[in-house]
């Protein structure tokens, strides 16, 4: 299986800090391209001849973001990248930035152009500070080359908060606030950072533009799905041979991304489920090898695409246990704004590994379906909306496994 | 309020900056940022206690993290735990008694590649295996 490098296409071939050697492999002339393009062109060019989804798990028309954003009447207007990767299992948005920050920021720039903004701010997670520092270096030095064509950009470093991958808990992290969701609508496309029109899109996303713009829409959709053309970077995880980044076209199938790239379940071990999407997402059973990896497909199975990170879990596991992971995660990253999240993943957490610990029985197994129930039906925000999708994925593909660790009833 | 400070300043920015400073953010540091972005000290304590990677108390002079996200626990973080916690014969969650370590979780690393992941005092160390436990605590003390 060959890889499609889009996002990556410079991982490995050039020096990341070096800005001489992004430019010289071709960088920043889809900027100048872009600059010398009428406005409505270049939106077109995106939302409707190239049909860039966002490639941070929503898959929302880039361009029509844009557009929305172009059309409101501000003086003042911002472009956000949202390198808050946080999803269990992803590291694809670190390993861009660390290959090629200069890509994402290029990106970045377009879109500046096509919205009209003079103001971009990149919310990086706190923890990448490898990439804090890349791109801290990377804005220098396109500053210092003079491409910035008026645009002031920046890092914010993010401080441990998972919800703030959320935009606009993003947008209120970013304002100096707690992190926490605000209500939708008004999009920060209409009101966003300071209650101004403003784009969010993800690393991937920016990562992708460039090519889109210099290569042109009929080449871009040329490549992977109909309704999610392009490529998307998966990050592997857990139980494969090979746990990397690898860019594919959006029509291979999970079989191709997991055995041929991945190498399959190491040790001679069962492939037992996979997670697609990371820990908000749904497990997949070893007979759905074949689902295709486009938002749509995967959206087809009840499963997501997500962030494209990929857990491989062999059949040594015990479902139960990897739930008191994933529902501790939320328990822990819940931002507290409202009750349902807030009490129902901390419920969730401890009854779950009451189970685990051997001390559950069928009432609390009754228990946890209801949470999965409550939980989507009446959280506030995306976390708590999709904090019990694994689990209810769990209990109904794996009984078994919850099932030997219940203790006998009470007559 | 009126703003000392220019007006495209990132309180996380300037968070992280005072905590790089003081150790954590003191009562000196939460004053400081208090009277430079036009804030309450209560205003500052309620955002940075928001946020698990600010410290509102001193860390212990070697504080150890452990990943327990469910890639982490795939790769075997389960094992390591138990041997960081036989080792210094404390639990997760606890402070040895002469006060000198702490085992702590912590969320997702994007480390997946190479995982478990722990953090020692903030470093990152990935691919950890109970074996390398012993070791890793030794340098922690250096």
């Amino acid at each position: 299986m060959q890889e499609t490098r889009i996002a990556l296409r410079n991982m490995g071939k050039i020096i990341p800090g070096r800005i001489d050697d992004y430019i010289a492999a071709g960088g920043y002339e889809a900027l100048k391209k872009a600059r010398l393009t009428d406005r409505m062109e270049l939106l077109e060019l995106l939302e409707r001849s190239g049909r860039l989804r966002g490639r941070g798990g929503a898959a929302f028309n880039t361009g029509m973001k844009w557009s929305s954003a172009f059309a409101v009447d501000s003086k003042e207007k911002y472009i956000i990248c949202n390198a808050d990767e946080g999803e269990p299992g992803t590291y694809k948005d670190r390993v861009i930035i660390e290959s090629d920050p200069h890509t994402v920021i290029e990106g970045m720039l377009i879109g500046a152009y096509a919205i009209g903004a003079d103001t971009g701010y990149i919310y990086c997670r706190g923890e990448y500070a490898k990439s804090i520092e890349l791109l801290n270096k990377a804005i220098a030095q396109v500053e210092e080359a003079g491409l910035g064509g008026g645009v002031k950009l920046s890092v914010a470093a993010g401080a441990g908060s998972y919800v703030c991958g959320e935009e606009t808990a993003l947008l209120e992290s970013l304002e100096g606030k707690r992190g926490e969701p605000r209500l939708k609508p008004p999009y920060p496309t209409t009101s966003g950072f300071r209650g101004k029109p403003t784009v969010v899109n993800n690393v991937e996303t920016f990562a992708t533009v460039p090519c889109i713009v210099e290569k042109g829409a009929a080449w871009f959709r040329s490549l992977g799905a109909d309704s999610y053309p392009g490529t998307k970077v998966f990050s592997l995880s857990g139980d494969v041979v090979n746990k990397t980044c690898f860019e594919l076209p959006t029509d291979v199938t999970l079989r191709q991304v997991v055995e041929d790239c991945g190498g399959g379940v190491p040790d001679g071990k069962k492939l037992k489920a996979i997670q697609v999407g990371g820990s908000s997402c749904a497990f997949l059973l070893p007979e759905q090898l074949d689902t295709a990896m486009d938002f749509d497909s995967m959206r087809a199975v009840d499963a997501a695409l997500g962030s494209g990170a990929i857990l491989v879990i062999d059949d040594s596991h015990n479902m139960v246990d990897i739930m008191v992971a994933i529902t501790s995660f939320f328990a822990h990253e819940s931002c507290g704004k409202c009750t349902p999240c807030r009490e129902g993943t901390y419920h969730m957490a401890q009854v779950t590994q009451k189970i685990a610990d051997g001390q559950g029985t069928g009432k609390d197994l009754e228990l946890l379906k209801r949470f999965v129930e409550y939980l989507p039906a009446n959280c506030f925000c995306p976390l708590g909306q999709s904090a019990a999708i694994a689990l209810a994925s769990a209990i109904k593909l794996f009984p078994q496994d919850f099932a030997v660790r219940l203790q006998k009833e009470d007559e | 309020m009126s703003k000392t400070v220019k007006e495209d300043a990132i309180l996380l920015n300037a968070m992280h900056a005072a905590q790089a400073r003081f150790g954590y953010l003191t009562d000196e540091a939460v004053a400081e940022l208090a009277a430079a972005f036009g804030l309450t000290r209560a205003e500052v304590v309620s955002i940075a206690t928001f946020y698990s990677m600010l410290q509102m108390t001193a860390p212990p002079p070697v504080c150890i993290q452990i990943c327990k996200s469910a890639p982490c626990h795939v790769a075997g973080a389960r094992e390591v735990i138990a041997a960081l916690e036989a080792e210094l014969g404390i639990t997760m969650g606890e402070t040895t008694a002469d006060g000198r370590y702490r085992l702590e979780y912590v969320e997702c690393q994007g480390q997946c590649q190479d995982a478990p992941t722990i953090l020692l005092n903030g470093r990152l160390c990935s691919g950890v295996t109970p074996g390398r436990v012993s070791a890793l605590l030794r340098e922690g003390v250096e």
